[in-house]
C-alpha cells in the first residue's frame, strides 16, 4: 500500500484532492488488488482440488471446459452459482440468514491485509500483524453460528454447534504454536518475522529450531481443524448431516461460504509459509534475483495447500469426541511444552 | 407410541432420503446431545410385494423378480431361488453348470463386498476407497455383461442350468482379473482398513455379542464378525462347495472387542480374498458341457414344500417354496439376511453417538431392496 | 438329531398337542396346536438335545381353509433343522408371540401381521412393517383385492 501511495503522490493532481480521498484511494486500491488476487487464487485452488482428488481416485477430473484440462471449470461453476435463484426459506431469521455468509467471508478476507507476499508487496505492516490475523479470523465463528441458528433446521444447528466447538478449541494450539515463533523473533509483525528468516535455508524457522519444527506440525494440524477440512470436516459431513450449517444456502450465498473456505485455506497456508518456511525469501543466490518474491511465496503456500488436499482425499473423518480429545489432550499439552522449549532456545 | 419428554431428548429424523442410509430407510433417533437413546428403523419404502407378484408368474418368470431384491448381488439371489426349485424337483445339474454358478456367485460376492467397503469408507469420510472399489467392480461387471448382456440384473440362473455359457477365453480373463485384483485388496487395506482414524471410528463401536447375534437371527459376515464360525457354504454345502478349499473368516477383535464394526468390515475384506481362491479352483475344474442340458421344458414341481438356504454376500438367504403341483408357485417366502440384521439395529445402537449410528449402519451393509422385497 | 428323532421327542413331550408330524418330507415339519406354541418353542430353544437357537423364518401361508404360520428352526449347535406349523382359522387368526424366545421374531411377526392379518398376542409392537401404517387389507391373502386408491392416490 505504501508503494501505491508513493506512486499516486508522483501525480501532481493527486495533492489537490481532499485529505480524505488521499487517504482512502490507496487503501481501496490495495484491497481491490488483494481481492482480485484472492479470487484468482481461489479459482485456481478449486480447480487444483478437483484435479488432485481425481488423480488420487484414479480418474481424470475436469478435462473439457476451457480446453486444456478444464482450467475454466471453476469459472463455469461460479457463473452457474451466480445465476441461480436466490432462495431464502420462509421460516428463517432473515437478517441473520443473509448476514452470515458475509461475516464468515469477512473473517477470512480481512486477514489478508497483513500478509507479506513480497518485500514490498503487502497492504500494510501492522506491528501486531500476527495477533491481528488470529483475532480477525475468529470472527468467522460468529458467522457460522449465525448460519446454523438462522437456518431454523436441526441439522444446521447441530453442524454449526460442532463447527463452533471445533474452531474455538483448535484456536488454542494454533495460537500457541504461533507464539513459539513470536518468542523466537521477539516481534508480532509479519514483516519482521520474515526478515528474521533471511539469509540461508538454515534460518528458516522450521529448520533452525527443533521446537519450531514441532510447532509447525501442530499449527498445520490445528489449522486444518480451523478450516474444517478432513479429517476435521465433521461440521460439513455430507453423509451425516447432509451439509451441516450451510444446508439451507444455495446459489450466491453458498458460493460465499465456499469462497470463504478456500480463502481460509489459503490464509492458513500463507501464515504457515510466513512463520515457518521463510515467507518470500529464497536463499539461492541466482534464483532469488530472477524470481520475484510473491511467486516464491505463492509456490510455498501452494505446496502446503497441496498437502492439505492430499490429506483430505486420503483420510477418514474424526468423530466429534475424538476431535475434541485430540485437541485438549494431545495438541494443547504439546504446545505448552513447545512454548517453554522455544523460549529456552531464544534465551540461550 | 409413547412420547417421552424427559430430559433434553430431541427427536431427529434421518431419511428416508439421506446420503448415508444406503437406500430408503427411515431412522427416528431420540438423541440426548450427541448420545442416541433410541434408534427406531422404519422400513417398507421399497416394498414391491414381490411375494404376491410371483404367485402370478410361472417358476421361470420368478428369476428376474429375485434379481431385484438385492440388486448389488443379483447372481446370489437368483442362485438361491433356482437351487430351491431344483431341490423340489430333484434336478441335478451337470458339472459345468455347477462350477460356472460357483464362479458367478463368487464374482458377485466380490462385487457386493466392494460396494460395502467403498460406501462404508464414504460414510466414514474417506472418499477415495469408494472410487478404487468401483474401478475394480467395473471389471467384474464387464464379465457379467459379456456373459449375459446385463451389468446389474441378469436373469442368468435358470432352473436346471444357465442362460448362456461363458465365452471361450473368458476363464483366462477371469483368472487374470483375480491376479490383478488381489494386490488391490492390500492397497485398500493400507488406505482404509489399517488407517488409525478409521480404526478409531469403528473398532470400539457397535459391539454385537454372539448371543445377541444368534437371537436376532443375524447371519453372514455380520455374524462372523462377532466371532461365530458359521458359513452355509461349509456347514450345509451346496453346488459342490465341499470340494473346494477355502477358510471361513471370523472376526478376531484385533483392534477392540470382538463384534465391533471393524470386525464385520474386515471379515468382508478377508472374504474377498477367499473368494478369489475359490474362483481360481473353480476355473481349474471347469469341464466342457452344455449349460442348458437339464433345463426342463415346463417347470412343474411336485406338490410339497422346500426350504433352501445359500450364502449370499449379506448373509444367509432362505427361500421357502410351497408348491401345489401347478405351474406357478403357491407361496414363495424369502428370508432376507438384511431384514434380520436390521431388526438387531435398535439393540446394537443403544448408547452410541450419532456419528456411530452411521458407522453401525454401514457395517451392517444393508440393501433396502432385500429388506423390503 | 435326525428329524424322526425330533418328531418323536416332541410327541413324547407334548403328546396330543402335536397334531401331525411329517419328519420324512423334504422339509420335515410338525403341526402344533396354536395354544401351546410358546411352550413348544421354549422347549426346543432350551432343550440341549434339540437346541434350536436360530429362528430362520417365520412366515404365513394362506391355504383355502386356514392360515398357517410356519416356523423354520435351526440349531447352530447341532446343525439340524426342523419346521413347526400352526394352523389358524381364517376369520380371526391369533397366536402367541415367540419374541421372548428369539428376538428376531419381533420383526417376522410384524410382517406376518402386515401380510396376513395374524395377530400375535403379547407382541410389544404389533403394527405393520412393510405397508404404510394405515393400509387396509392383508396383501398376501389369496382373496385380497387391491384398493382403488390410497389417500386419494390411485393404486
Amino acid at each position: 500500500m505504501e508503494s501505491i501511495a508513493k506512486l499516486l503522490q508522483a501525480i501532481p493532481e493527486y495533492d489537490a484532492l481532499p485529505e480524505l480521498l488521499q487517504f482512502l484511494i490507496p487503501i481501496v486500491t490495495s484491497c481491490v488488488i488483494i481481492f482480485a488476487l484472492l479470487a484468482l487464487c481461489v479459482l485456481f485452488m478449486v480447480w487444483l482440488e478437483r484435479k488432485v482428488s481425481a488423480h488420487i481416485q484414479d480418474r481424470l477430473g475436469p478435462m473439457v471446459v476451457g480446453g486444456w484440462h478444464g482450467w475454466a471449470q471453476t469459472l463455469a461453476d461460479a457463473l452457474k452459482l451466480f445465476l441461480k435463484e436466490d432462495i431464502v426459506p420462509a421460516s428463517v431469521d432473515k437478517v441473520l440468514f443473509k448476514m452470515a455468509p458475509f461475516i464468515v467471508f469477512l473473517g477470512a478476507f480481512a486477514a489478508y491485509v497483513v500478509l507479506p507476499f513480497g518485500a514490498s508487496s503487502f497492504v500494510t505492516d501492522l506491528n501486531i500483524g500476527i495477533l491481528y490475523i488470529v483475532a480477525i479470523s475468529s470472527l468467522s465463528v460468529i458467522g457460522i453460528i449465525m448460519a446454523g441458528w438462522a437456518s431454523n433446521n436441526k441439522y444446521s444447528l447441530y453442524g454449526s454447534m460442532r463447527a463452533a466447538a471445533q474452531i474455538i478449541s483448535y484456536e488454542i494450539p494454533a495460537a500457541l504454536s504461533i507464539m513459539a515463533v513470536v518468542i523466537s523473533v521477539g516481534s508480532l509483525s509479519m514483516i519482521e518475522i520474515v526478515e528474521a528468516q533471511k539469509g540461508s535455508f538454515l534460518n528458516w524457522f522450521i529448520i533452525k529450531n527443533p521446537f519450531i519444527f514441532l510447532a509447525f506440525i501442530i499449527y498445520f494440524i490445528a489449522s486444518l481443524a480451523e478450516v474444517n477440512r478432513t479429517p476435521f470436516d465433521l461440521p460439513e459431513a455430507e453423509s451425516e448431516l447432509v451439509a451441516g450449517y450451510h444446508t439451507e444456502y444455495s446459489g450466491m450465498r453458498f458460493a460465499f461460504f465456499f469462497l470463504a473456505e478456500y480463502a481460509n485455506m489459503f490464509l492458513v497456508a500463507s501464515v504457515a509459509t510466513t512463520l515457518f518456511l521463510g515467507g518470500w525469501t529464497l536463499p539461492i543466490p541466482l534464483l532469488s534475483e530472477i524470481i520475484p518474491g510473491p511467486i516464491i511465496f505463492l509456490a510455498k503456500a501452494l505446496l502446503l495447500i497441496f498437502i492439505q488436499m492430499w490429506m483430505r482425499w486420503s483420510l477418514p473423518r474424526l468423530r466429534v469426541d475424538q476431535l475434541i480429545y485430540v485437541n485438549w489432550k494431545v495438541l494443547m499439552p504439546i504446545s505448552f511444552v513447545l512454548i517453554l522449549g522455544a523460549g529456552w532456545m531464544a534465551i540461550r | 407410541m409413547e412420547v417421552d419428554y424427559s430430559g433434553d431428548i430431541m427427536t431427529l429424523n434421518m431419511g428416508p432420503q439421506h446420503p448415508s442410509t444406503h437406500g430408503v430407510l427411515r431412522l427416528v433417533l431420540k438423541t440426548d446431545g450427541e448420545i442416541v437413546a433410541d434408534a427406531v428403523p422404519h422400513i417398507g419404502y421399497l416394498h414391491r410385494c414381490f411375494e404376491k407378484h410371483v404367485e402370478d408368474v410361472d417358476y421361470a418368470g420368478v428369476v428376474p423378480f429375485t434379481d431385484r431384491m438385492d440388486y448389488c448381488a443379483a447372481m446370489n439371489m437368483e442362485q438361491g431361488y433356482v437351487l430351491a426349485v431344483e431341490k423340489l424337483m430333484g434336478i441335478e445339474v451337470n458339472d459345468r453348470v455347477r462350477y460356472l454358478r460357483i464362479i458367478m456367485a463368487e464374482l458377485s460376492r466380490i462385487a457386493s463386498h466392494l460396494i460395502a467397503a467403498g460406501t462404508y469408507g464414504n460414510d466414514i469420510g474417506s472418499f477415495t476407497p469408494f472410487l478404487w472399489c468401483f474401478r475394480d467392480r467395473e471389471k467384474i461387471l464387464d464379465f457379467f455383461e459379456e456373459t449375459c448382456g446385463a451389468r446389474l440384473l441378469y436373469n442368468y440362473h435358470w432352473v436346471g442350468g444357465l442362460m448362456h455359457d461363458i465365452k471361450p477365453g473368458m476363464e483366462q480373463k477371469i483368472v487374470e482379473f483375480v491376479d490383478y485384483f488381489e494386490p488391490q485388496v492390500d492397497n485398500l487395506n493400507r488406505l482404509l482398513s489399517d488407517n488409525y482414524i478409521f480404526i478409531q471410528r469403528t473398532a470400539n463401536v457397535g459391539i454385537m455379542s454372539p448371543e445377541t447375534a444368534i437371537s436376532y437371527g443375524v447371519t453372514g459376515p455380520n455374524l462372523r464378525g462377532s466371532g461365530v464360525q458359521f458359513d452355509v457354504r461349509k456347514d450345509e454345502p451346496y453346488l459342490g462347495y465341499e470340494e473346494l478349499e477355502f477358510e471361513v473368516q471370523v472376526g478376531k477383535g484385533e483392534h477392540g472387542p470382538v463384534g465391533s464394526c471393524w470386525d464385520r468390515y474386515m471379515v468382508r475384506i478377508r472374504e474377498v480374498k477367499e473368494s478369489c481362491k475359490i474362483i481360481r479352483q473353480a476355473v481349474a475344474r471347469l469341464t466342457p458341457g452344455d449349460v442348458r442340458e437339464k433345463v426342463p421344458k415346463r417347470i412343474k414341481p411336485p406338490a410339497g414344500e422346500v426350504y433352501m438356504r445359500t450364502e449370499a454376500p449379506r448373509g444367509e438367504l432362505g427361500y421357502y417354496i410351497v408348491s401345489d403341483g401347478s405351474l406357478k408357485p403357491y407361496r414363495l417366502k424369502v428370508k432376507s439376511p438384511c431384514f434380520t440384521v436390521m431388526s438387531a439395529f435398535r439393540e446394537v445402537s443403544r448408547g452410541a453417538m450419532i456419528a456411530d449410528i452411521i458407522s453401525i449402519l454401514g457395517s451392517f451393509d444393508i440393501v433396502l431392496g432385500e429388506i423390503d422385497r | 438329531m435326525t428329524s424322526q428323532e425330533i418328531a418323536a421327542l416332541l410327541s413324547e413331550r407334548f403328546g396330543e398337542r402335536i397334531l401331525e408330524s411329517k419328519p420324512d418330507d423334504m422339509n420335515p415339519w410338525s403341526a402344533v396346536d396354536p395354544s401351546c406354541i410358546l411352550d413348544v418353542c421354549r422347549f426346543v430353544n432350551s432343550d440341549d438335545r434339540i437346541k434350536m437357537d436360530h429362528l430362520e423364518l417365520l412366515g404365513g401361508v394362506d391355504y383355502e381353509d386356514r392360515i398357517e404360520v410356519v416356523y423354520v428352526l435351526y440349531s447352530m449347535k447341532h446343525r439340524h433343522r426342523y419346521t413347526l406349523k400352526c394352523r389358524l382359522p381364517r376369520e380371526e387368526p391369533k397366536v402367541a408371540t415367540v419374541e421372548s424366545v428369539w428376538a428376531v421374531a419381533n420383526w417376522h411377526e410384524r410382517e406376518a401381521f402386515d401380510m396376513f392379518g395374524v395377530v400375535f398376542e403379547g407382541h410389544s409392537d404389533m403394527r405393520r412393517i412393510l405397508c404404510p401404517d394405515d393400509w387396509e387389507g392383508y396383501p398376501l391373502r389369496k382373496d385380497y383385492k387391491a384398493p382403488e386408491s390410497y389417500r386419494d392416490m390411485p393404486v
